[in-house]
């Protein structure tokens, strides 16, 4: 039942709030969190606008359909514990995705408000109250079913085997996440960087499934330390879920792509995410871009993050080319606006044909040439035509490749029973998840390639339900 | 975390480690690798396995402490222990009955050659081994390559131990006198290996190094590690370590490792100056971590 007592015709002229930031000038040169978050007062005023239609779009718009409606009002009523909890029954990560879900093409693209006005900011929403739980420090730990005797092995710590575990741990199962890295989390923590996920609210989370239960074992390659077959026989798992993401990086594979300094997205995001090069009281090299002009190769997530990692390192100047226009890039539209605040040159319509370099081995320069549109390909979008005799040279010192990522083969070629797809992924039953393995399924990026938290989230969750069913058709 | 039984020096600057870690003891092959990170602040490097005993749950390492992580890690002891070990990495070397195989070890890559040799005389080769140093306290493992090999030949650049000279000399001695190789693995410093793909490259002898590149995860998942062959690009953390000498391109090798040179020269300085404060600071995470076991792997 709503309280809210404003006309609807009064609500939708309340303009959108904004997301207090920090200054761009500021967080150029700087690894804090970009958002501040919305204040209580905020957040109201924000929530006040919600139309609270009777058939929310903004609900179909979410891929686990959050109760959005409901949850918004909660807010609106100053519960924002009931609010966390509303979202939680759908998403299990609502801090994370309310940082990084691209609510523009989701939820808010379906907000009714965003018609004739701008839809409802409800990815701010999530965070705040997500935020406002975590900050409250009153989380209870959810209750866990008695204990059933079933081990379960997830393989890989992202956002699909990290809700699986959450799932499936307060189902009364055991359940042991392996990760080939040092630390849990995935992308969440080695790609994503800190100035837009710091990384503690990656740690609460884990820290929650632990205390709920779930072991955590770093340090351990699926395939190479041990294989599917050795946990589910000598191990004695009962069921595995394979969640180990798209990790493979892809390269130009144009001439001089050997040259120092020129790095995939994978390396140079963890170097600086995972290994902290950014802070000097850790190890880690990376290539020291103080006065140096770099680039960034790619129109997505990765290539923002990159290329604005790039910026906060002290690059002169930041460099971003993307073989399409500013329309085909995928990168959700926040990260693009923050880009072009903090200064990156953005160079759309452009492709690297070579990289050059000194004799020494180092980068000297990226050789591009000029695109333009032509007819729509596969993915609906036009695509890219260089046009002849448009090369020009960049001096560059520093080259990011970010085009996107593959499958990693090391479980796959070491699991003879599983079957994947021309591309290498897991081939998975849409419904349940289930592999071509009996006891092993899929979820996450390995099944769809490089996806977003928020599905990973929801397929982790779907393999941790069928898991429990097919746990329950086990004689013993 | 990953307690050390044993550690003693074997050499100045190279120590040699016997650490407990039984899933790895059980599957590690010869000429794979494990990833090793000592200190929360530390970084991630690749050190290749020298020995195991799956029945003891063990393997061992042989570390030359060149850089900051690999003296830091020279000064741990028995009873204390390594934060990050992750492995086996890398394919395993490939063994058969190729005939007369020579394995070449310069410096450390000595112990990094033993358990392939190990593996080839098993096998059936005849093999001869060729162990070099720049003096005679840096020729390693003599005594165990002397137990699995059917011949041996030391070289010191000084000559204060063997014959004067380099590790290719007696290699081309043997293809001028026309004894028959069918097979030569050559480890140690990126110059060494090329000489010997030299050597060997107008004989056709199938010739295998080891290559040494700058890693991160060991997985595959960052191409840092990247060899340039003349088939393209290749990972060596997952196609490698072992590449066929006479594919690989070693200017570019020899680039890409120094590609951090100056500030791994910064972060020796800093330890030469600092090494006290640094040892307690290593002192105090080995310890520590291994005291509590509940703190286990931090995630
Ligand atoms: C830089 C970057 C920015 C992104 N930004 C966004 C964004 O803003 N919004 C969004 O929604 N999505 C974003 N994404 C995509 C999103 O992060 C992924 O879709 C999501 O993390 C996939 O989750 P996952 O659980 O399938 O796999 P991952 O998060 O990839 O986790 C897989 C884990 O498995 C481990 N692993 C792999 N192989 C093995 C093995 N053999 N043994 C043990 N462990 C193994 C890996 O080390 C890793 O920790 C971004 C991705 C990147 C790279
Ligand atoms: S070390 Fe990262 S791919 Fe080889």
């Amino acid at each position: 039942m709503s309280l809210n007592k404003i006309p609807p015709k009064e609500r939708t002229k309340i303009p959108r709030v904004h997301m207090p930031e920090q200054p761009a000038e500021f967080r150029r040169a700087n690894f804090e969190e970009v958002n501040q978050g919305l204040t209580i007062l905020g957040a109201t005023t924000e929530a006040i606008r919600c139309l609270e239609c009777a058939k929310p779009h903004c609900i179909d718009g979410c891929p686990v359909n959050v109760n959005i409606r409901e949850f918004v009002r909660l807010v609106t009523e100053g519960d924002y514990l009931a609010a966390a909890a509303k979202i939680r029954e759908d998403n299990v990560l609502p801090a994370i995705t309310g940082r990084v879900c691209p609510q523009e093409t989701q939820c808010e693209a379906c907000c009714v408000l965003g018609k004739k006005h701008e839809p409802l900011g409800i990815g701010y929403l999530e965070r705040f109250v997500a935020d406002y739980e975590r900050e409250h420090g009153v989380f209870g730990i959810p209750e866990r079913a008695p204990l059933t005797g079933r081990k379960i092995a997830i393989v890989g710590s992202g956002p699909a085997g990290l809700s699986a575990a959450g799932d499936l741990v307060r189902k009364g199962h055991e359940v042991t996440v392996f990760e080939a890295l040092h630390e849990i989390g995935g992308v969440l923590l080695y790609g994503i960087p800190q100035f837009r996920l710091p990384k503690e609210i990656v740690e609460h989370e884990v820290n929650v499934l632990r205390q709920m239960g779930v072991d955590f074992q770093t340090n351990v390659v699926i395939g190479k330390t041990v294989t599917i077959d050795e946990l589910m026989t000598e191990e004695g798992y009962h069921a595995v879920l394979i969640a180990t993401g798209a990790g493979l990086p892809k390269f130009l594979e144009v001439p001089g792509e050997h040259y120092n300094g020129v790095y995939s997205a994978n390396e140079f995001l963890t170097r600086v995410n995972l290994m902290k090069a950014y802070d000097p009281s850790y190890d880690e090299p990376v290539f020291d871009c103080r006065g140096h002009d770099i680039a960034v190769v790619g129109g997505g997530n990765t290539a923002m993050d990159a290329v604005r990692t790039a910026c906060r390192l002290g690059a002169r100047t930041s460099y971003l080319i993307y073989r399409r226009s500013e329309t085909e890039m995928p990168a959700r539209l926040e990260e693009v606006k923050h880009a072009k605040e903090e200064g990156i040159q953005f160079l759309c319509l452009t492709n690297p044909v070579e990289f050059c370099g000194n004799d020494k081995g180092w980068l000297q320069a990226v050789r591009c040439i000029r695109m333009e549109l032509g007819e729509p390909d596969a993915s609906g979008r036009r695509s890219p035509i260089p046009i002849p005799g448009s090369e020009f040279d960049l001096p560059i010192q520093m080259a990011v490749i970010a085009l996107g990522t593959g499958a990693n083969p090391l479980v796959q070629s070491t699991t003879p029973d599983l079957q994947t797809n021309r591309k290498g992924y897991i081939a998975a039953d849409a419904e349940t998840l289930a592999t071509s393995k009996r006891g092993v399924f899929a979820a996450g990026d390995i099944v769809t390639g490089s996806a977003t938290v928020i599905l990973a989230m929801a397929a982790g969750r779907k393999a941790a339900a069928s898991i429990d069913q097919y746990l329950q058709t086990l004689s013993n | 975390m990953f307690p050390i039984v044993e550690a003693e020096f074997i050499a100045p600057d190279v120590k040699r480690f016997v650490i407990e870690a039984p899933r790895i003891a059980r599957k590690r092959r010869a000429g794979q690798f494990v990833i090793v990170r000592v200190h929360p602040h530390g970084e991630r490097i690749p050190l290749t396995i020298a020995d195991g005993d799956p029945r003891r749950g063990v393997i061992t390492l042989i570390v030359q402490g060149i850089g900051k992580t690999t003296k830091l890690m020279n000064l741990l002891e028995a009873g204390e222990s390594i934060l990050d070990l992750v492995g086996p990495l890398g394919r395993a070397s490939e063994v058969e009955n190729f005939g007369t195989a020579v394995v070449i070890g310069g410096g450390v890559g000595a112990a990094i050659a033993y358990p392939t040799a190990k593996a080839l005389r098993e096998a059936g080769n005849h093999v001869i081994s060729i162990l070099g140093g720049r003096s005679r306290e840096l020729v390693i493992l003599e005594p165990e390559i002397r137990a699995i090999s059917d011949e041996v030949l030391v070289t010191t650049d000084d000559g204060s131990y063997g014959r004067k000279g380099l590790v290719i000399d007696p290699l081309k001695e043997m293809i001028a006198l026309g004894r028959p190789i069918d097979y030569v693995l050559a480890i140690g410093p990126v110059r060494m290996m090329q000489a010997v793909a030299e050597t060997t490259r107008p004989h056709h002898i199938r010739t295998v190094v080891s290559l040494n590149s700058l890693m991160v995860d060991g997985t595959g998942m960052c191409g840092g590690c990247r060899i340039i062959t003349n088939d393209g690009a290749r990972f060596a953390c997952v196609d490698g370590p072992e590449f066929d000498a006479h594919t690989v391109n070693f200017e570019i090798l020899v680039q890409r490792n120094r590609a951090y040179a100056d500030r791994e020269a910064e972060e020796l300085r800093e330890f030469q100056e600092h090494t006290e404060e640094m040892a307690n600071e290593v002192h105090h995470w080995c310890r520590l971590e291994s005291a509590c076991p509940e703190v286990g792997p931090r995630g």
